[in-house]
């Protein structure tokens, strides 16, 4: 179990994560996305207590991260493929996680099967491999304390269709059997059929959450195309909702059907549709809550 | 928790995160050796220290008056390449943590990182003596290489002292290495600046006159070269007791302070 509360970072005047909450059951994939600086690093990082906090606390399984004795046991973390000594070969990589955490080495060649490294491609520096390649060596490390909590960062990164849907069953065998599972991603495509949870996060903060039917029926999540675009929005802004144009016409606009009927007529605007956003899959929320409301400071 | 009643791990009491135990020192110290040598520039860089060793036999057969091609004296010049090598041993064994981001995985691993700049220490102190011995062999062979050819005319003994001596430069060597790399974080950064900043003090506490006495208390290039001749005062230990205080144990604390601090990304 990860549970996140209030986590914050600033970075000198800059704040790069802001007042993030949520928690991650046993038993469940936590889908975290959102664009590329949204802050998901960052608060990955935060959890794993690699950076420092500003305000806020994570724990894993009921205690920070740090305070755990041997974290590699219980946790398994990768948080960039792509960080790994080019010399190194993949096997002696896994090797020298296993010495570190005390497993037996017999493991390291379980894991390297488990991950789809032939025997060849581990005997291989990681300099040669392919970032795909590496994500399945960063999968291996990360399995080889046996944890019952995962937290990847973009792990699907650089994998072919086929390695993302090696990863998928992967990770789902492991929320299977009672794991907790954390990974992120600014492809919502990657994880939209693996995870039962999402927590969107945008601007540092956290856009929606909760289940796929969750989001999908949330307010917030409404389409709304009128006779006259301008006043639209003009009748919209002025009880004080956002609208996003869509670039065909179209708004999109948190709140719910009430109070966008009820603006629309307050200003006699002639409304052409309204309906539930959503209707593309998860993927037009995702676009709405991360593209939201500008940022005001 | 509400929805977990279903989930197996849920029922594990917090207690045991304490177990299994944190990995032990002596473990971690392994695990650091084991970084040092198994990439081909960690392996390079180990032959490179050991060949500056085999390297100044033949200057010492064929460029020392014969009376001076002692064992002593060739131990001695074996350990140049080693003094000027060691230090970078030092310096990379933190740094390309840095510069390959292996960090992410050493502290996500260990969250402690004190143990970690522990283990490394130690794991440098490790290579060093099996350098530092290694030299000594050499420096042995130079000699019986001397005595074959009828080159070397000097004495075979070897004081224990003058081996103690060679054991403890070579750790003050490395773990120099070690507080630069921790200090600053950045291969070139620490490694040029571990060779500029003694020599530039070096240099100017030759020129400038009043500066001369506290030169002699902390240039390093003085203390440690005192070390090496027989014989040392009281006063050469002090004063290398202070210059070590200013080029080892300073870099060493303030790195301490910044490895605790740091973002690891």
């Amino acid at each position: 179990m990860i549970e996140v509360s209030g986590l914050s970072k600033r970075y000198g005047d800059v704040p790069a994560v802001r007042d993030v909450s949520f928690r991650c059951e046993p038993g469940t994939v936590t889908g975290f996305l959102g664009p590329n600086g949204a802050g998901k690093s960052t608060t990955m990082r935060m959890i794993c207590g690699l950076t420092p906090p500003t305000g806020g606390a994570a724990t894993v399984r009921g205690v920070p991260y740090r305070r755990i004795a041997n974290p590699g046991r219980h946790v398994g973390v990768l948080l960039d493929a792509a960080a790994q000594h080019p010399g190194r070969t993949g096997r002696e990589v896994l090797t020298l996680t296993a010495d570190l955490l005390g497993v037996e080495r017999a493991r390291v060649g379980r894991m390297m099967e488990a991950v789809g490294l032939s025997p060849k491609a581990a005997r291989r520096r990681v300099g040669g491999y392919s970032l795909g390649m590496r994500q399945r060596l960063g999968i291996a490390q990360a399995l080889m304390g046996d944890p019952s909590v995962l937290i990847l960062d973009e792990p699907a990164n650089g994998l072919d269709p086929e390695g993302i849907f090696w990863m998928r069953t992967l990770l789902r065998d492991f929320a299977d059997r009672g794991g907790t599972v954390l990974l992120s991603s600014h492809l919502l495509r990657e994880v939209e059929a693996v995870a039962d949870r999402f927590v969107v996060i945008a601007g540092g903060r956290i856009a929606a959450q909760g289940t796929k039917a969750e989001l999908l029926t949330a307010p917030g999540g409404m389409v709304v195309r009128g006779l006259d675009p301008e006043a639209l929005e003009g009748a919209l802004r002025r009880v004080g909702l956002v609208a996003e144009p869509d670039g065909a016409g179209a708004f999109a606009v948190r709140a719910t059907a009430e109070q966008v009927g009820r603006a629309a007529a307050e200003a006699g605007v002639v409304l052409l549709e309204l309906r539930q956003a959503g209707g593309g899959g998860l993927e037009e929320l995702f676009m709405m809550v991360t593209s939201g409301p500008r940022e005001t400071r | 928790m509400t929805a977990t009643t279903t989930t197996p791990t849920a029922a594990v009491p917090a207690a045991s995160l304490d177990e299994p135990t944190r990995p032990p020192l002596p473990r971690l110290v392994r695990v650091e050796i084991r970084k040092m040598v198994d990439t081909r520039s960690g392996r390079w860089l180990l032959a490179l220290i050991a060949l500056s060793a085999v390297a100044m036999m033949p200057v010492m057969l064929f460029a020392a008056p014969r009376h001076e091609q002692s064992l002593a004296e060739m131990v001695s010049a074996a350990q140049l390449g080693i003094a000027l090598l060691l230090p970078v041993l030092g310096i990379l064994s933190v740094t390309t943590e840095w510069s390959q981001r292996t960090s992410l995985a050493t502290f996500t691993l260990v969250p402690d990182r004190h143990r970690v700049a522990a283990a490394k220490l130690a794991a440098g102190w490790a290579l060093a003596l099996a350098l530092a011995a290694a030299s000594v062999l050499v420096a042995v062979a130079g000699r019986a290489v001397g005595e074959v050819l009828n080159r070397s005319g000097g004495s075979w003994e070897l004081a224990p002292e003058q081996l103690g001596k060679v054991a403890l430069l070579a750790l003050i060597s490395v773990s120099m290495g070690v507080a630069f790399g921790m200090l600053f974080m950045n291969t070139p950064l620490a490694i040029v600046l571990y060779f500029l900043l003694p020599n530039l003090w070096s240099a100017i506490g030759a020129m400038v006159s009043k500066l001369e006495r506290a030169a002699g208390w902390l240039d390093t290039n003085r203390t440690m070269g005192a070390i090496g001749d027989p014989g040392v005062t009281a006063g050469e230990w002090t004063r290398l007791a202070v210059s070590l205080a200013v080029w080892l144990l300073l870099p060493l604390v303030v790195g301490l302070v910044r490895l605790h601090r740091r973002e690891v990304k």
